[in-house]
């Protein structure tokens, strides 16, 4: 009886606290898979922290493009 | 592994790589239990069904809270020790903060309406967790404006360490003023006053949640170490290219 008469607000409520957990974890998922395809792409065309440390801020792929 | 060498971002990065699996296997397992918990907990005797309501609402205050406690943390380490990864920290916690505050919001007031016949009163408990929520918004917003992220990390750690003062008056408010939501029933001095039937199934939630949060905030943080690399890089490029 109780249960049938606030069943909508049980429920809206455990929907509520799924949308926020799966918009969390796809929030860090997607986060991660964006900065890890930069950070390939920087690889890809040789602009890497190692060559700027050498001295060669930028490599010559990455000139060409530029 | 010694904490201290954590502070080291590709350490942590390392660390967290082994270590988030783990704790997401962990987080589902919790839940899994939690869950089932929650289903066969008997019926409240004056609340009925909506104290399973109970069983988010609580873990989302508690969260929220942490959430800032941990960034108030962070922002001294940023102001005082200029730990490398205090304000990395910081900036990935506050939108989890931020969800959960929401959350306890949502279903405190999804949980009021049947049980005080209002979804929203402007006493004290309400209004300062609906602060915190703001304060969160606030240095969240503020993380976006300033472009460097060291300027930035210091003006929210100011902001951070200003907003701390929310914390106690959340906790307290339900002793100091006269206020329509309950009096602290959980986390009070002397044993808490709700039964055993509904305590674990309360604590199991809050333990699943609790690991949930550890987990997104290291996923945040090895994603904003990896943001401010890409940052690097872009300058690099930006100051070869010019």
């Amino acid at each position: 009886m109780e249960l049938v008469a606030h069943t909508g607000f049980i429920v809206a409520a455990y929907a509520a606290a799924g949308a926020v957990v799966g918009g969390l974890v796809a929030w860090v998922m997607l986060d991660r898979r964006a900065q890890l395809r930069t950070l390939a792409e920087f690889e890809r065309r040789g602009v890497t922290r190692r060559s700027a440390a050498s001295g060669e801020a930028v490599s010559e792929p990455a000139k060409e493009q530029a | 592994m010694a904490v201290s060498e954590l502070a080291n971002p590709s350490r942590f990065l390392k660390f967290a790589d082994r270590a988030i699996p783990w704790l997401a296997g962990a987080t589902v397992i919790a839940f899994a239990f939690a869950i089932e918990q929650a289903v066969v907990a008997p019926d409240d005797y004056q609340q009925g069904a909506t104290v399973k309501i109970m069983f988010l609402h609580v873990p989302g205050a508690w969260l929220g809270m942490l959430g800032w406690g941990l960034m108030s943390i962070a922002a001294l380490g940023t102001l005082v020790w200029r730990h490398p990864l205090a304000d990395v920290a910081a900036k990935a916690t506050a939108p989890i903060g931020a969800a959960f505050t929401f959350m306890c919001l949502v279903t405190g007031s999804l949980w009021g309406r049947p049980m005080w016949g209002t979804y929203w009163v402007w006493d004290a408990r309400l209004t300062s967790v609906l602060v915190l929520f703001l304060l969160y918004l606030g240095v969240i917003a503020l993380w976006r404006t300033v472009e460097d992220p060291s300027r930035a990390a210091r003006a929210v750690a100011i902001l951070t360490l200003v907003g701390a003062i929310d914390l106690p008056i959340i906790k307290f408010s339900v002793d100091w003023w006269n206020t329509l939501h309950q009096p602290a029933s959980v986390f009070r001095f002397g044993a808490p006053t709700i039964d055993p039937a509904i305590l674990i199934p309360l604590f199991a939630m809050t333990g699943a949640f609790t690991l949930l949060f550890v987990t997104l905030v290291l996923g945040a943080m090895r994603n904003e170490i990896l943001r401010r690399r890409v940052r690097t890089l872009r300058l690099l490029q930006a100051s070869a290219v010019s």
